[in-house]
């Protein structure tokens, strides 16, 4: 089972304490996603998904409960260990983008390299790796471009680059086209299911249903607690790839 | 190794993104640094200079005043009672110390001296016919001044080599009068050159004339300024010095316990104070120095502290794609180290073409100290490390989350 499950949730609780107030931001949340799935997360605003992704991505640690994230208990690991898993198995997309301002795109795509605790790669390795994933995501020729020099979609595509330079075991996105329009959002979950059908396990919030649909399974959080958990019955195929 | 070299990777990215931040940031160690280079160069030319000068007047020199020392070194009590040096001390010396060579009355004033239709401003030196022995300072032309000259308190004088230049051009001067406060006076010689100036004073500008004649024609005093000495010996320098102590103490009728009224300096004494005085000089020098370094850490800590708020979305960032809290933390430091010492070395270069230039103007010789810009590196190093780590710290421990949330 364990090698068959990226992703192993089991009462997954996160409360914040402000003051007086309890914030049960994530309720007791048990699931498995398998390798190669392509999940969409939704939920209303303040459900919890966000919340559910950041432990996800080893960003935070659960009040409560257990979380094994391809065969390692993440759920009690100190922060340092937190950044070598995300280093090494998690690749994450932003809504903004989050590139480094007036760096070219295979330095951007580059960074997670640089933090590698694994591998020391030469510059040569570096640079090839880094250009192999643009060329993945259509901007080979755009490399030495800065974020500045791009266009919204083009810099998300360099985003998913950089989630995908350290090959992941899986790629996370909170609302990657919530900065988008509709038809670059189309392109790049084109890209998201490209790299699905390689086989990479992908999680994604977002609160368009139309989005929601590229995907192969949609989750449904309220109030910290997932309320549904379905396969997509007509799902969308993106029309352009990259 | 490679963490080191993946994180300078990482720092130096960083700068050179924010290039024009970067330059302004180093501004005040730049300054801080060069003002420390330039300052203890600049010290140390004036203390070679000093020791040089004072080198120059004979190892075996020693120097009559009238006055006393108080502990630290200083004069006091100028023409006290019995303090007066009298021409008979000079006799006395000269007759009863056995350990002194020459002894000379030795007075000094300053005056316009005229020739023809040029005049120049310089020091007229009085001084009896062992001077230039007790200087080691030799006539280059003509003849030095005789003992009769002196007693008569000849209208006779010798040039230094730059008051004939700036009097005469390339005429010969021997044998050709000079008015000195209108009074004429013949040239029997000129000095050869001594080279090298001290503080912009040039040695060679100056006019000796006999110690009668300046006393009485141009002073009109009776009491004596100075007495230059010079022992017999480098060895014999301090038994002279208590020897004529001894003498003129009886001479003086100063009984026991009482102040001398007089001093004696030996070159060695006067290049001890001039040491003194150029490391007092220097404790100064090194305050500044600090101070502006402070100031320029300070000024780097500040900046630092304004990038890692502006770049909290790139911590959370970087943090998010594995950076560690400690790979957060060096970039920062590195980045700090690295303007400090950028700005280091700036502020060498410019501390030397400072120094350089004031040398010029001041004409004394260039030290460039090699320990200076070791220090001045190291230092700039030091404030890159003290007043990086706080922001650096600060960096690190940002939360990641949110960091990234952060607008
Ligand atoms: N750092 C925090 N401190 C206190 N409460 C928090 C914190 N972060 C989130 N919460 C609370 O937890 C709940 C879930 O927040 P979360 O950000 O996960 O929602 P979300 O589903 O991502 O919403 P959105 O769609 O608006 O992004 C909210 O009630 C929120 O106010
Ligand atoms: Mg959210």
């Amino acid at each position: 089972m364990k090698d068959v499950n990226v992703i192993e949730i089991r009462d997954l609780t996160r409360i914040y304490t402000m003051g007086e107030n309890e914030v049960r931001a994530l309720d007791g949340v048990t699931l498995s996603i398998a390798k190669g799935e392509f999940v969409a997360v939704m939920g209303p605003s303040g459900s919890g998904k966000s919340t559910f992704m950041n432990i996800v991505g080893c960003l935070d640690r659960p009040t409560a409960g257990s979380y094994v994230l391809d065969g390692i208990d993440v759920a009690t690991l100190d922060r340092d260990e937190r950044a070598e898993i995300r280093n090494d198995k998690i690749g994450f997309v932003f809504q903004s983008f989050n590139l480094l301002p007036r760096t070219s795109a295979i330095e951007n795509v580059e960074l997670p390299l640089l933090y590698s605790g694994k591998h020391h790669y030469s510059d040569a390795e570096m640079r090839a790796r880094a250009m192999a994933c643009l060329e993945k995501v259509g901007l080979g020729k755009r490399w030495d471009h800065t974020p500045a020099q791009l266009s919204g979609g083009q810099q998300q595509r360099v985003a998913i680059a950089r989630s995908l330079v350290n090959d992941p075991a899986i790629v996370l996105a909170d609302e990657p086209t919530g900065n988008l329009d509709s038809k670059t959002s189309e392109e790049v979950m084109g890209i998201f299911q490209g790299l699905n059908e390689e086989g990479r396990t992908v999680i994604l919030i977002t609160h368009e249903s139309d989005i929601a649909e590229f995907a192969k399974r949609i989750l449904h959080f309220k109030d910290g607690k997932l309320v549904s958990d379905e396969v997509v019955k007509s799902r969308r195929r993106a029309e352009v790839h990259a | 190794m490679r963490k080191t070299t993946n994180t300078l990777k990482v720092a130096f990215r960083a700068l050179a993104r924010n290039k024009m931040r970067s330059i302004l940031t180093t501004l005040g160690i730049i300054i801080g640094v060069a003002c420390v280079v330039a300052t203890i160069g600049i010290g140390e030319g004036a203390r070679l200079q000093t020791e040089n000068q004072l080198r120059s007047l004979g190892t075996n020199f020693l120097m009559i005043m009238p006055g006393s020392t108080t502990s630290g070194g200083a004069r006091t009590g100028f023409g006290m009672a019995n303090s007066k040096l009298q021409d008979a001390d000079v006799e006395a010396i000269r007759r009863e110390v056995g350990s002194v060579a020459y002894v000379s009355a030795a007075t000094r004033t300053v005056a316009q001296v005229v020739y023809g239709n040029q005049n120049w401003s310089t020091s007229i030196q009085g001084g009896e016919v062992d001077w230039p022995l007790i200087r080691s300072w030799n006539v280059a032309e003509g003849q030095f001044f005789t003992d009769q000259d002196n007693r008569t308190a000849a209208k006779v004088c010798v040039l230094g080599r730059s008051v004939v230049t700036n009097l005469f051009g390339d005429e010969d001067p021997i044998g050709k009068i000079v008015r000195i406060k209108n009074v004429p006076f013949k040239v029997v010689g000129v000095l050869e050159a001594k080279g090298g100036s001290m503080m912009g004073q040039d040695q060679d500008d100056v006019v000796l004339a006999p110690y009668e004649t300046v006393r009485k024609k141009l002073q009109g005093s009776t009491s004596v300024g100075t007495i230059l000495a010079s022992a017999i010996s480098n060895e014999m320098v301090a038994l002279a010095q208590e020897e004529i102590t001894a003498l003129l103490r009886q001479r003086h009728r100063i009984t026991r316990g009482q102040d001398d009224g007089f001093m004696i300096r030996s070159q060695t004494e006067m290049l001890a104070q001039a040491e003194e005085q150029s490391k007092t000089m220097s404790y100064l020098l090194w305050s500044i120095a600090g101070v502006s370094l402070l100031v320029g850490g300070l000024g780097i800590m500040n900046i630092m502290l304004v990038s890692v708020t502006e770049r909290t979305r790139e911590i959370g960032t970087r943090m998010a794609i594995g950076a560690k809290g400690r790979d957060i933390r060096s970039q920062f430091l590195v980045e700090a180290v690295v303007l400090a010492v950028l700005g280091g070395s700036a502020g060498i270069g410019l501390g030397i073409g400072i120094q350089k230039i004031v040398a010029q103007v001041a004409a004394w010789p260039v030290s460039v100290q090699g320990s200076a810009i070791g220090l001045a590196f190291a230092f700039s190093a030091i404030v890159g490390v003290v007043f990086g780590f706080y922001p650096a710290l600060k960096a690190s421990r940002l939360d990641p989350i949110e960091a990234l949330r952060y607008e």
